[in-house]
């Protein structure tokens, strides 16, 4: 099981390393000690290994992650798998602003909490928070599924276009055209299987469901307030 | 009812003229603002406003045709493993797949390959065609981030982080439902034929100092390899410059108001921003107060026409130029062979500006693919690449004529203005004086 010492060499060479990963190679798990908040740390990473990262980790840890699965053992700095195109991203600690945004695919687990702009842009990304999030999460949301287990800061999901908010506790405030929906049973199986693929028990019936109203897909006077 | 003798003629208020009535009249009507493509069509100090001197009895020419005048530029020789090397100093801006057909962009890739420059994608993702054609491809990596990914990130030969653009600093972009085919919609994640209103602001970065750490996100997962041009439009070129230097930027792009947009209001196009004329100046001087300037590079855009205007920006201080709104020309937008066609729309040839419509009679413009298979991307790609060698046979002949053997040894020195304003703006002597405006001496 290759390591890597960041007390010890530089953040360049780590994610060389990791860059030179082949689809096959047989280095599959490494484990990345004295991260120290260095940010970029793990990022680009494009093959089916496993990377631990031993504490906390500055901006974009896991940034437009491909395939691998990175799991930090801390708290993540901003843009926490930001543009992850697949594979999985677990933070065990809490997620500064922008965990995940634009994410297009994967799973991004936060145990913690996630602060403002959990989501945002999301493009395809699932996002579970254990915790609670933060203000104006889900911004213009396009596509995805974003799960919260506590409650939703201000403006949830303003100018959301199609992504599924699904959260358990108290939304402060809705943000522009983000409305309530009746949850049907294709929502209810997507949680679910978000939820399984997360390793999060928690009972679909228990959230709401949160998306566009769709008022402002096209430009109209009657909506100006909105703008 | 007989008229009056000796009755006044009608006269036309300068402040009420008929196009502010006109869209006093369209507001009215509507109740929404008025939305099309292109930059700045009010008049604006630009380079027309600047003469270059020439050679006389204290400075020698150089034989035209005879002695060499170089044209090529590097690109990104600051931090990047592999800087971009350009035949002439003219590159070819950003433009999406999505406000342009997909022959368009592949003659923009054409255009550029064959006169060896770069071409740029835009706010909707890298196609295949587009890579394919352009034989250097700049990656813009937007607020929207639509269609951002790894791959094409490590395809690209040089990653253009956009803050702003010269048209609408401060605006996200915009693509009316008209655009948004199923193939632009699946390429931007988006439901189709909706109004789609991009981000303005960037979604996991704020402020020069996040900046800083998101170049070094894109430096590490591309290994150090790719220029990162940062894109602003001319506000505070000063302080942007400075910032976008201080940040890490390889090449820092500066677009004035006279460049163009797909879709925009007219409001924000005609009333936010610098006038490229006005920008260059402060933006050298940031570089040079730094240090960095020639060591990072400058590219300046927004309202190149001629050799002449590639002569004036690189001889205030850019390093190269980019064109948007005069490519598009080239590949054969605005052609009167289409007159018909825009009377039909309203307008007529060298007005029309509606691209947001697309209903683009030249094909260009548009999604439809009846009107996008009108341009032959063969024959436009030759006439953009014929332009950009106009360009820069110009931009040499005044170089020669000034006694430069590059066009980058073109100066501020080989420049007078015509109006004071001119002057002001680009730091040099109103034409047969001594006197530059703001400057103590």
């Amino acid at each position: 099981m290759p390591s890597f010492d960041l007390a010890r060499a530089p953040l360049r060479e780590l994610n060389a390393a990791l860059h030179a990963l082949s689809p096959t190679t047989n280095e599959t798990h490494w484990i990345v000690s004295n991260p120290s908040g260095k940010h970029a740390v793990a990022c680009g990473l494009d093959a089916p290994v496993t990377v631990e990262i031993d504490g906390h980790v500055g901006y974009y840890c896991a940034g437009m992650n491909k395939a691998a699965t990175v799991v930090i053992s801390g708290n993540a700095g901003v843009g926490v798998a930001e543009n992850m195109m697949s594979g999985e991203v677990r933070v065990k600690g809490d997620a500064s602003q922008s965990a995940g945004a634009t994410g297009c695919g994967g799973l991004l687990v936060i145990e913690g909490n996630a602060s403002a702009r959990c989501g945002i842009s999301m493009k395809g990304i699932d996002i579970v928070v254990k915790g609670s999030i933060g203000p104006m999460s889900a911004f213009m949301a396009q596509a995805g599924n974003l799960v919260v287990l506590g409650d939703a800061g201000d403006a949830l999901g303003d100018s959301i276009y199609e992504a599924r908010l699904f959260v358990r506790g108290r939304v402060a405030s809705l943000g522009a055209d983000c409305i309530e929906k009746p949850m049907t049973e294709e929502d209810r199986a997507i949680l679910a299987a978000v939820l399984k693929r997360a390793g999060v028990e928690a009972r679909a019936d228990d959230f709401k469901l949160y998306g566009s109203a769709r008022r402002l897909y096209h430009f109209h006077i009657d909506n100006v307030d909105a703008y | 009812m007989s008229v009056p003798p000796h009755r006044t003629p009608p006269r036309f208020s300068a402040t009420f003229n008929p196009n502010v009535i006109a869209e006093i009249q369209r507001a009215a009507a509507t109740g929404i603002y008025d939305i099309r493509g292109g930059g700045a069509k009010r008049a604006l100090p630009h380079f027309d406003d600047l003469l270059f001197l020439g050679a006389s009895i204290s400075r020698y020419p150089l034989e035209g045709y005879r002695e060499k005048c170089g044209t090529d530029v590097t690109l990104g020789t600051r931090f990047a493993r592999k800087p971009i090397k350009l035949k002439i100093p003219v590159t070819v801006a950003g433009m999406s797949f999505g406000s342009l057909s997909g022959p368009a962009k592949e003659a923009l890739g054409r255009g550029a390959s064959a006169a060896g420059t770069s071409t740029t994608t835009g706010d909707g993702g890298m196609t295949p065609e587009e890579r394919g054609h352009s034989s250097i491809l700049v990656y813009q990596y937007l607020p929207s981030r639509y269609g951002m990914n790894p791959d094409d990130l490590r395809k690209a030969d040089a990653i253009e982080i956009v803050i702003g653009q010269g048209a609408k600093p401060g605006g996200g972009g915009m693509l009316l439902g008209q655009k948004i085919s199923p193939r632009v919609a699946k390429m931007r994640t988006l439901p189709e034929g909706i109004d789609q209103r991009s981000a303005c602001r960037h979604p996991d970065w704020t402020g020069p100092d996040d900046l800083e750490i998101k170049i070094e996100e894109l430096r590490e997962i591309t290994d150090w390899e790719k220029p990162i041009y940062v894109k602003v439009g001319a506000s505070r070129p000063y302080y942007d410059t400075a910032l976008a230097a201080k940040s890490g930027a390889d090449v820092i792009v500066l677009d004035g108001m006279q460049g163009g947009t797909a879709a925009t209001q007219d409001v924000f196009i005609e009333h936010v921003g610098l006038p490229t004329l006005a920008a260059i100046r402060p933006a050298v001087q940031a570089l040079q107060d730094l240090g960095l300037h020639r060591k990072l590079q400058l590219i300046v855009s927004g309202g190149i026409r001629t050799g002449a205007d590639v002569a004036k920006a690189l001889a205030l201080g850019a390093d190269a130029v980019s064109i948007g709104t005069a490519a598009l020309i080239a590949l054969g937008d605005n052609d009167p062979q289409w007159e018909a066609e825009y009377k039909k729309l309203g307008t007529t040839a060298g007005a029309y500006d509606d691209w947001q419509e697309g209903l683009d009679p030249a094909g260009i413009t548009t999604q439809d693919p009846v009107l996008a298979a009108r341009l032959d991307p063969v024959k436009a790609g030759r006439r953009l690449a014929n332009y950009l060698s106009v360009l820069t046979l110009e931009a040499q002949t005044i170089a020669r004529a000034c006694g430069k053997s590059h066009l980058h040894n073109l100066e501020p020195e080989d420049l007078v203005a015509l109006t004071i304003e001119a002057a002001a703006m680009a730091g040099v002597p109103l034409a047969g004086t001594n006197w530059i405006p703001g400057r103590d001496k």
